[in-house]
This record gives structure tokens, C-alpha cells and sequence, in this order.
């Protein structure tokens, strides 16, 4: 099993980032890592880009992803996938909803919203798992499970067993919303046939 | 809340989190504070906890006051703020230094290096030292948890309020803590103690000498507290640290050997010495101001430091590395160019209306103040021209006032929030009436602190708890104030706002507008029924009124002249707006702009 690894969660405040990085978080806490997360909150939340940190290994000191080291990257919006570039390397996953929130200067019509930003990085050779998370959760028949949806489809890239997921998802919610959360899970999961390959280095 | 890992006895906690803990295991009974990013969480989880008493304050000074009072009772007790919020609570905060406790005081200050929530980054550890203070500072939720029992120890022990600086990385850090029992709780009592409590100048000049005492004293206790502690590794390049850099050091230099400080101030200085003597190279990795090095530096130990590290915004491991070995960091993407996306007022954020009506008022200078409305500052709206602290706009409106007399007239406006203007506004519109001004004053009554994540006020009509409490009639209070004209207007309703700001603004005297109605994401709010918004494309001529308002659930979609003409447009259009539906909070601004009819209402189905 891999001894470390950093996850950065990024997208737009509102997005339920928040909910999708502390299952995560959760997850590797009931499989034994020492996990730190870190999360603005604030005027940064006010539909700003928002980003969450999450690292996790035997013991954890710094709660911020170093540039350069993020394995993973669970990203809720298109342009915000890219934005956050410097954290990435080249062996790194990118879980992308392939959802465009259009930042102000767009939505005034000040600047444009660019075409096929997820070039950007796969022109890097880093590995981009487009979602669309609101199709997977409106099939389900909850909107509002798109956040589970991305961590289903980003967990396949973790050593971490689904069971200790949906185990999370019992514990942590609601008991009303758990069902479909552990629906939304599993559909995610079954999204994305990832090679493990993250998990085998280091 | 309190959710078990692995062990009933230990949490996943933020550091703010930690710190309700640990401070309800301390034995805190009274805890008073004011929100601001990152300091809220600490009393929003604290109230939750039974045999302890939490109250939001009118600010901060108030909150230590509070505190220190509860001290003077024998209770231990707690103050809480960002650290702005410490310069309003400076007053009390140095001579309590005179006074000291009897029950222990903590005063906490929530840092914001990098500014993500805060109009700068002052270090707050520079009070510690200029006020006479010990100074604690933990690097992660658990040690914040573990090391406010021994603030409160040392607070009883040293006869001293001790301050704590935690900083955005330890307070909205979640991590494993450890959890323990409360301790048994102090007995309040009251004793007159003048020597001790009375600051005239006589009393105050024996307390001055005891703080010289005490100072030593504490100096003594930084020596053997195991908080300083001295984690062997390799001497070739050996580092002193504190707080949240601690960590990006051991990540940066794993090997190295480390004296890590846990209290900040007074410093270790034997402590400091030896371990200096016995490293080749000594580096001070601190965040922001060069303090510790500072003090290093005089007690006369050679050492680097803001040579090397930024002093400037936040560290991290990477920065912490870069700084002091260039050549081994590995080369990294460079970012790519990308429109930004700052944070913005809400759909139907009721303050939207109102700085709308002041941005087709060219003319005049905005002054503003700190909250959500603060992003008015940002285009389209561009409708506040300051900003500076919390309850600055009112003061600063009166001094251009005064400066541009005749040339000012009609051309000045305060803008400032309800909780703002409890907080310390009020003060600066006395002023104003007082010193006969004529600006005009418009408090952003939303009926909550929205900021910070909704907490209540003065003004809200309830506490902490959420239970009902006594809230302050504004208009009431304007007037007794002396205020002659109180107007309370509904900011949705743009047209009667801006017909009413017109005619205030050009009235030779202090006048108050009160643009009145909820925060949108009250969850009274979120409830009511209102109708959604709709656009009528075909009817849409692109002229961008409702564009301007800058609402994130209205965005425009530029077109060729070809497609223009294909969608049944003149070809001159460049492009048409549009209504998310699922984001719109049905407030009706940006129906009321559109001359077209292309923007309608309709039922809400959800």
C-alpha cells in the first residue's frame, strides 16, 4: 500500500468541495494514514476559486501540498482544473467534472471562457478522467450527490477499499441521504477503469 | 461535531475545533469574542459545549474586557478574534499586562498571512513583545489543543493574561487530536484587590515592576518548558522555528536538527544560545515579520533568516526549500493564464441593489467598510473607493468632508454593515453629528454578520445560541444620536433606493439611509418561496443592462454578426444575456433594469 500521497480538491465555492475532500479524508483515516487537510474559509468562499488540500501518509507535518506533488486532483469545474497547474506533475490524475462555471470577467463579457481547456493538460501527458458527475447524479435522481459521484470516480486511484468509503458514507451522513450517496459512490467508481499505476510508484 | 477516528479518544478536528476543545478540558467558564476569518469556529463550537458561558460581543475590546472581568471573578476565561481584531483590543489587552489575573485569560489571535480573508497581514507576535505578554503558538490542531491547557497554567501561574497566535494553517487545519477530561472548575468569588485591579498611576507603577519580575521569571520558565524543545538531527544546517513553518521544515529538511519553539515570547535565550553553538549553520524560519530573528540576532547569536525566507504572504515546505537550497528543487509547470474568479457578492445578495444605485453615481466618493459588501469594490460594480478597517468609512467620509468642504458637498458617501457599524461605527457617526458634517451614512442592515458565516449581533435579535435577545432599533439609535433624517429603503427595489440616495446625498447635513432586507442565504431566506427568473431571449437586444449589475446567475454570450442574424438578432447585436436558473435567488434586481421585457418571472417549481 502506498505510505503517502497528496489529493488537491479544487472548483468554485458553493460546489460542496468541502463534503467531497472530508469523506476522502475520512476514508484514509479509517484505513490507518495520519490525514491534514487544509481549506480557506471567508470572503475566498463568496463563489471564488476554492481549493482544499489533502495530505496523507504515516505522519503528516505541512497541511499544504507542496507545487510539484499533487498525485491526485479532484477538480469540480474545467478552467479550475488548470488553474492549479504548478501543483501537478507528470504522473499526476486529474478527476475532472466537466462542468464551466463562468468566472465574472466572462460572465460580463470582459473576457472569454477558453476552448478545450483540458488540452492544457493533457498536452503534458497528465492523465485527465473527465466526469460528468451532474449526468451520473441526475440518473441516479439526486442532483446533489455530484460531489460523491467525483470522489467515487477519484478513489479508484487510491489503495483504499471502496467498502471503507461507503463505510464513511454510512458513518458521516444523514441516514436518509445514505443510500443514494452510496449509489452515487459506486456509479462514480464504476466511471472511471484506472490502471492503479499511483499506487504501485513511490 | 465530535466525530471519533479510530479510538473513542481521538477526533479529526480543525485547529479551531481543537481549540473549543481544549479550552471546555481547561475548565473556560466565560468566553466572549468577535468573528472574524480565521478565528469564528473557536466560540461557534465552544457554545455548543455544556458548563461554559460563550457570547459574541460588539467587538473585541468588549471581548477582552469580558474576559478580563470573569479573570478578576476567578474563573478562567477566554477572548477570541482575528488579528485585527486585536489592534480594537489593545487598549484593555496592555494593561491587563499591569493588572494581571486572578482566574486564567487567554486571549487568542487568529493571524491571516497571505490575506486570504483580511485587509493585511500584520504579526501579531509584535504585541507579545510590546506589551509585556508570554506568547504561545502551536504548529497543528492537536498541539493547539495540549497547548492551551499550559497557556492557561502559565496564565495563573505568572499572574498574566498569555496571548495565543494561531494563524489560518493551524485554524481551518483539520487533523488528529487527541481528547482528555475537563478539569475541575475554579469557584468565582469576588475580592477587591486595588492594588491590582486599580490602574491610577500609583498602583500602576508597583504593577510595572512586578511585570519586569514576571518577564524574568517567564524567561526562566521558556528554558525548561517542554514546549521549547530541541529535536536532535544533523548540525551542518540546523534550524529554530515556531507555529505552522515548524512542519515546512520537517518537511523541507528532515534530518535536520530543530529547536522548535512553543512559546514564542519571552525566549529562551540559554536555550537558544547552546543550541546555537553547537549547529554550523543556523537558520530562523518564521512566517511574515523577522521576530524571532530578530530577537536572536540581539541576544547576539548569529543566524539567517529574512535573508533567505520571504516575509511576505504564507511559506510551505516548497517556499521553506527553494529559499535555501535553490538548486534542488525540481522544475515545476508554469501556470497558465486564465481568467481569475474572485469572490463575489451572491445572486440575490440584497447589498447588490444598493451599490448599483451608487455606481451610476459617478461622481461620488464611496467610502467603504469591511464585509461582503467589501466586493462591491470589484467591476462590473466598481462602486467603493476605501476601505481600510472596521468602522473606518464613517470617520474617513467626515475628514474628506471636512477637507473638501464646498467642492465635497453632495459627493460623499459612508457605506457600512450592520454588525460593522455596532462594531465601531457608531462612535464615527457621533462624530459626524457632533462635528456637523455632510456626508451621507448607509448602513447595510442585512440582519446578520454574513461575512464570517452568519453569526448573530447586537442588531440580530439573537445570541450566540441562536436564542432571542434584545436587538438594537438602528433608526431608534440614529436619531438619538441626533441624526434628523433616518430612511429606511428596500435595496431590491432599485428604482425608490436610487430616487432616495439621490435626494440624501444632496442634503447639506449628516443624514442615514437604511437599506434594509435579509441576507439571501438566511436559511429563513432559503425557504421562502420566490419566484425564479427567466430570460426572454428573443426579446433580449443585448444592451447588457442586467449584465452590469454583476449577478452570478446572469452571464452574457457574445455572437458574431453571423450569428447574431442566425438567432434572428440585427447583425449589429454582439451578444445576449441569460438567466441560470438554478442559480438565481429570485431578488428581481435585474428584472426591474431590463427595458425589453427580457427577463420575466415565474412560479418557482422546486
Amino acid at each position: 500500500m502506498k505510505q503517502s500521497g497528496n489529493i488537491l480538491f479544487t472548483g468554485v465555492g458553493g460546489q460542496g468541495i468541502l463534503l467531497a475532500s472530508e469523506l476522502t479524508a475520512y476514508a484514509q483515516l479509517a484505513a490507518g494514514y495520519d490525514v491534514k487537510k487544509s481549506e480557506v474559509h471567508g470572503m475566498a468562499q463568496r463563489g471564488g476559486s476554492v481549493v482544499a488540500h489533502l495530505k496523507y501518509g504515516e505522519r503528516v507535518y505541512s497541511p499544504l501540498i507542496e507545487p510539484g506533488t499533487a498525485d491526485i486532483q479532484v477538480a469540480f469545474e474545467e478552467l479550475e482544473a488548470v488553474r492549479y497547474l504548478p501543483y501537478l506533475h507528470r504522473d499526476s490524475a486529474v478527476v475532472v467534472n466537466t462542468q464551466r462555471i463562468l468566472p465574472p470577467a466572462v460572465a460580463t463579457g470582459r473576457a472569454s471562457y477558453p476552448d478545450n481547456i483540458l488540452e492544457e493538460l493533457r498536452a503534458r501527458h497528465i492523465h485527465v478522467v473527465a466526469v460528468d458527475a451532474f449526468a451520473v447524479a441526475r440518473e441516479i435522481g439526486e442532483i446533489r450527490t455530484a460531489n460523491v459521484v467525483m470522489v467515487g470516480a477519484m478513489s479508484n486511484f487510491l489503495a483504499v477499499s471502496p467498502g471503507i468509503f461507503l463505510d464513511v458514507i454510512d458513518q458521516r451522513m444523514k441516514k436518509g441521504f445514505r443510500k443514494v450517496n452510496r449509489k452515487a459512490f459506486a456509479a462514480g467508481r464504476d466511471l472511471v477503469y484506472a490502471s492503479r499505476r499511483h499506487d504501485k510508484k513511490r | 461535531m465530535k466525530v471519533s477516528v479510530t479510538k473513542t479518544d481521538r477526533l479529526w478536528l480543525s485547529g479551531n475545533e481543537a481549540i473549543a476543545l481544549g479550552a471546555w478540558e481547561a475548565g473556560v467558564q466565560v468566553a466572549s469574542g468577535y468573528p472574524g476569518t480565521p478565528s469564528t469556529e473557536i466560540l461557534e463550537n465552544l457554545c455548543s459545549y455544556e458548563g461554559v458561558y460563550t457570547e459574541w460581543a460588539p467587538n473585541e475590546k468588549v471581548a477582552l474586557e469580558v474576559a478580563l472581568g470573569a479573570s478578576f471573578a476567578g474563573v478562567r476565561a477566554l477572548a477570541t478574534m482575528k488579528h485585527v481584531g486585536l489592534n480594537v483590543a489593545s487598549d484593555p489587552l496592555f494593561t491587563a499586562s499591569y493588572t494581571g489575573v486572578r482566574g486564567g485569560l487567554v486571549v487568542i489571535t487568529a493571524d491571516d498571512p497571505e490575506m486570504h480573508s483580511s485587509q493585511n497581514e500584520q504579526d501579531n507576535r509584535n504585541y507579545a513583545f510590546a506589551a509585556k505578554l508570554p506568547m504561545f503558538e502551536p504548529s497543528d490542531p492537536a498541539e493547539a489543543r495540549e497547548m492551551l491547557a499550559r497557556a492557561f497554567e502559565v496564565s495563573e501561574r505568572y499572574d498574566t493574561p498569555v496571548l495565543f497566535r494561531i494563524t489560518t494553517r493551524i485554524a481551518h487545519v483539520k487533523g488528529v487530536v487527541a481528547t482528555g477530561k475537563r478539569i475541575g472548575l475554579a469557584e468565582a468569588s469576588m475580592e477587591k484587590v486595588p492594588g491590582k485591579f486599580v490602574m491610577l498611576p500609583g498602583p500602576a507603577r508597583t504593577r510595572r515592576a512586578a511585570i519586569e519580575q514576571r518577564m524574568t521569571d517567564l524567561r526562566e520558565l521558556a528554558e525548561t518548558l517542554g514546549e521549547n524543545r530541541i529535536e536532535p538531527g544533523a548540525t551542518a544546517r540546523a534550524f529554530i522555528t515556531a507555529g505552522t513553518s515548524y512542519n515546512y521544515v520537517k518537511e523541507a529538511f528532515p534530518e535536520a536538527a530543530v529547536l522548535k519553539l512553543g512559546m514564542v515570547w519571552p525566549l529562551p535565550g540559554e536555550k537558544i544560545r547552546d543550541f546555537a553553538a553547537g549547529v554550523d549553520e543556523l537558520i530562523v524560519v518564521e512566517e511574515l515579520d523577522p521576530f524571532l530573528e530578530t530577537h536572536i540576532k540581539a541576544m547576539g547569536v548569529p543566524c539567517r533568516g529574512k535573508d533567505l525566507i520571504p516575509s511576505r504572504g504564507e511559506l510551505n515546505s516548497f517556499i521553506v526549500r527553494q529559499a535555501i537550497e535553490p538548486d534542488k528543487v525540481g522544475e515545476l509547470f508554469d501556470p497558465i493564464e486564465l481568467p481569475m474568479r474572485p469572490p463575489n457578492m451572491c445572486a440575490g445578495c440584497p447589498h447588490r441593489g444598493l451599490f448599483y444605485c451608487l455606481s451610476r453615481m459617478k461622481d461620488v466618493f464611496v467610502s467603504g467598510d469591511i464585509g461582503c459588501y467589501t466586493l462591491a469594490a470589484l467591476p462590473p460594480l466598481s462602486a467603493m473607493d476605501a476601505c481600510v478597517c472596521m468602522g473606518a468609512s464613517i470617520g474617513m467620509a467626515h475628514g474628506m468632508a471636512k477637507a473638501l468642504g464646498e467642492k465635497g458637498k453632495g459627493r460623499i458617501v459612508a457605506v457600512i454593515g450592520d454588525s460593522t457599524f455596532i462594531h465601531s461605527g457608531i462612535t464615527g457617526l457621533i462624530n459626524s453629528v457632533y462635528n456637523d458634517s455632510y456626508s451621507l451614512v448607509i448602513i447595510l442592515d442585512n440582519r446578520i454578520t454574513a461575512m464570517t458565516g452568519h453569526q448573530h449581533n447586537p442588531a440580530s435579535g439573537a445570541n450566540i445560541k441562536g436564542e432571542p435577545a434584545q436587538a438594537v432599533n438602528l433608526e431608534k439609535l440614529c436619531r438619538a444620536i441626533g441624526v434628523k433624517r433616518v430612511t429606511v429603503v428596500n435595496p431590491h427595489d432599485i428604482e425608490a433606493t436610487g430616487k432616495v440616495l439621490k435626494k440624501e446625498i444632496a442634503r447639506g447635513k449628516t443624514s442615514v439611509v437604511i437599506s434594509r432586507a435579509p441576507c439571501v442565504l438566511l436559511p429563513s431566506e432559503v425557504k421562502r418561496k420566490k419566484p425564479v427568473y427567466r430570460t426572454v431571449t428573443e426579446n433580449c437586444t443585448g444592451c447588457m443592462a442586467c449584465i452590469r449589475i454583476g449577478c452570478p446567475a446572469i452571464s452574457w454570450h457574445p455572437l458574431t454578426p453571423e450569428e447574431a442574424v442566425e438567432r434572428g438578432y440585427r447583425s449589429k447585436q454582439k451578444g445576449f444575456s441569460m438567466i441560470t436558473e438554478v442559480l438565481c435567488n429570485g431578488c428581481g434586481q435585474c428584472a426591474a433594469l431590463c427595458k425589453f421585457d427580457a427577463i420575466t418571472a415565474v412560479e418557482d417549481e422546486g
